[in-house]
């Protein structure tokens, strides 16, 4: 499975959607996750690249790690998959 | 001062996973203790526990409930559901903002605690779930209560050990008795029977193998149990108003301290909580038909608790019943007052005594009606409820028929 794929279903887990109800442009906040939602679904990511996510959720936008849309944390992902192994 | 009467109430222990249940078990004296089912309980010296079994919380919350409710929070909804519906009431407007919820808890998410610990301890992983902090924190069951039914009063968590459900109990009730609260949902939770729970109790040599035979001669342990029971106690011209189903009234409380031992009971505390009690209840000891005993089953214990009933009610202490039903459903520790007072209920509304089952040989330092390994039919006006906790802290229920 890509990473593409797999974040979509770990993002799609937490919102209770089907992975195909999930776009690419949709940010957080559409799909229906809150705060305790983001931090459940990095734990996941994390999980699941076996990587480690920069986010704090008392400061989330300060983060290098860019949670706008599904698209950006696909990326920002794909970015720490490739400086952490 | 306002009168306080019980309008609903919930339960799941090793007896049953409702009321009805619970005290059709309590009346067959049938005992739920039973071998441990855990991860590791080969390395356990202690392998008896009075668990809930047949229970997953999986099929009746979601995905993520389960998330955030450990296992005492999971009792604690299902019992609190139950008490909720029975009493009939929901919460809106002023009802909501000024009823709340006070539960007794002594060890919190042990699961929780127990399978995080592994992780980083053993696994060596370095990284837990994120919501391990308010799955384990004491008062997330009553916080989750709260938020399931709208309560916006007073709500916190009570913790002393073997005493917090009566310590929470008569919280609420002074709050509802003071006119501060209309309404409170109260009781308690625990579920300590964790590798780590069980481990940690066994270090303090308290514990039976075997199986816990309150007042009973060779009596050689108390024996843990899991579960929760959930009151709803509202302020009783409140409940006539609006016809609700009273189960019995409240009608005192006492709450001392020994200052003197951290495990170690002391029969003055004991019965300096008990006449309290009385006292504030505003009754005669020749009125008290029924105690539900502490009556852990260990040595200092029983004969302590026996030796302050006996002392509090002088000759009347030999015409009085006094049971322990931790015989059948373990000792729940943080929750055990709550499923307990059920047995009070059972006494001053349906005329039942819960036994002391397990009983095999009188002890001359125990020499009171225990109401040995059967039920028995009784007319009981008023009930009282002892929990006497390990640091010396007391609380002591009393209930009226009404």
């Amino acid at each position: 499975m890509s990473v593409k794929d797999k974040v979509i279903e770990i993002i799609a887990e937490q919102a209770v959607l089907e992975p195909s109800d999930v776009k690419l442009d949709n940010t957080l906040e559409d799909l229906g996750i809150d705060s305790l939602g983001l931090v459940e679904s990095i734990f996941a990511i994390e999980e699941a690249f076996d990587i480690s996510v920069p986010f704090n959720a008392n400061e989330p936008t300060e983060s290098d790690f860019d949670i706008s849309s599904v698209a950006s944390i696909i990326a920002g992902i794909e970015k720490l998959i490739a400086e952490q192994s | 001062m306002k009168r306080v009467v019980i309008t609903g109430a919930g339960t799941i222990n090793a007896l049953g996973q409702n009321v009805t249940e619970t005290l059709a078990a309590m009346r067959e004296g049938r005992c739920g203790i039973g071998e441990l089912e855990m991860r590791d309980v080969d390395r356990l010296a202690v392998k008896i526990g009075a668990q809930v079994k047949g229970f997953e919380g999986e099929h009746i919350f979601n995905r993520q409930q389960m998330a955030l409710f450990d296992r005492f929070t999971q009792f604690t909804l299902v019992a609190a559901r139950e008490a909720m519906a029975q009493s009939g009431l929901s919460f809106s407007g002023e009802l909501s903002a000024k009823s709340g919820v006070v539960l007794g808890n002594s060890g919190g998410g042990m699961q929780t605690l127990d399978e995080n610990y592994r992780t980083v301890y053993e696994d060596g992983k370095n990284r837990v779930h994120p919501f391990v902090v308010p799955k384990l924190m004491n008062n997330a069951a009553a916080s989750h209560v709260s938020m399931e039914f709208n309560l916006k009063g007073p709500s916190f968590t009570v913790a002393s050990a073997c005493a917090s459900s009566n310590h929470a109990m008569a919280q609420a009730f002074q709050m509802v008795r003071s006119g501060t609260a209309p309404v409170m949902i109260t009781g308690g939770a625990e579920s300590m029977l964790c590798f780590g729970g069980v481990k940690a109790w066994e270090g303090l040599r308290v514990m039976s193998k075997d199986a816990c035979r309150p007042f009973s001669a060779n009596r050689n342990g108390m024996v843990q149990g899991e579960g929760a029971g959930v009151f709803v106690f509202e302020e009783m011209e409140h409940a006539r108003k609006r016809g609700a189903e009273i189960l019995a009234e409240v009608i005192g409380f006492a709450m001392s301290s020994d200052a003197a031992d951290i495990v170690m009971p002391s029969k003055q505390g004991a019965a300096r909580a008990i006449s309290g009690a009385l006292q504030d209840a505003g009754v005669n000891r020749d009125e008290v038909g029924y105690i539900n005993a502490h009556g852990t089953g260990t040595a200092a214990n029983d004969k302590t608790e026996c030796s302050a009933v006996a002392d509090v009610f002088g000759p009347h202490a030999d015409r009085l019943m006094i049971s322990s039903t931790k015989s059948m459903h373990g000792h729940l520790i943080g929750g055990t007052g709550a499923v307990e007072l059920l047995a009070c209920i059972m006494a001053v509304r349906d005329g039942v005594i819960a036994p002391t089952i397990g009983y095999e040989e009188p002890d001359p330092e125990c020499a009171l009606d225990v109401v040995p390994n059967e039920a028995r039919d009784a007319d009981v006006d008023v009930a009282l409820s002892n929990a006497f906790a390990f640091g010396g802290l007391n609380a002591v229920l009393a209930l009226r028929r009404i």
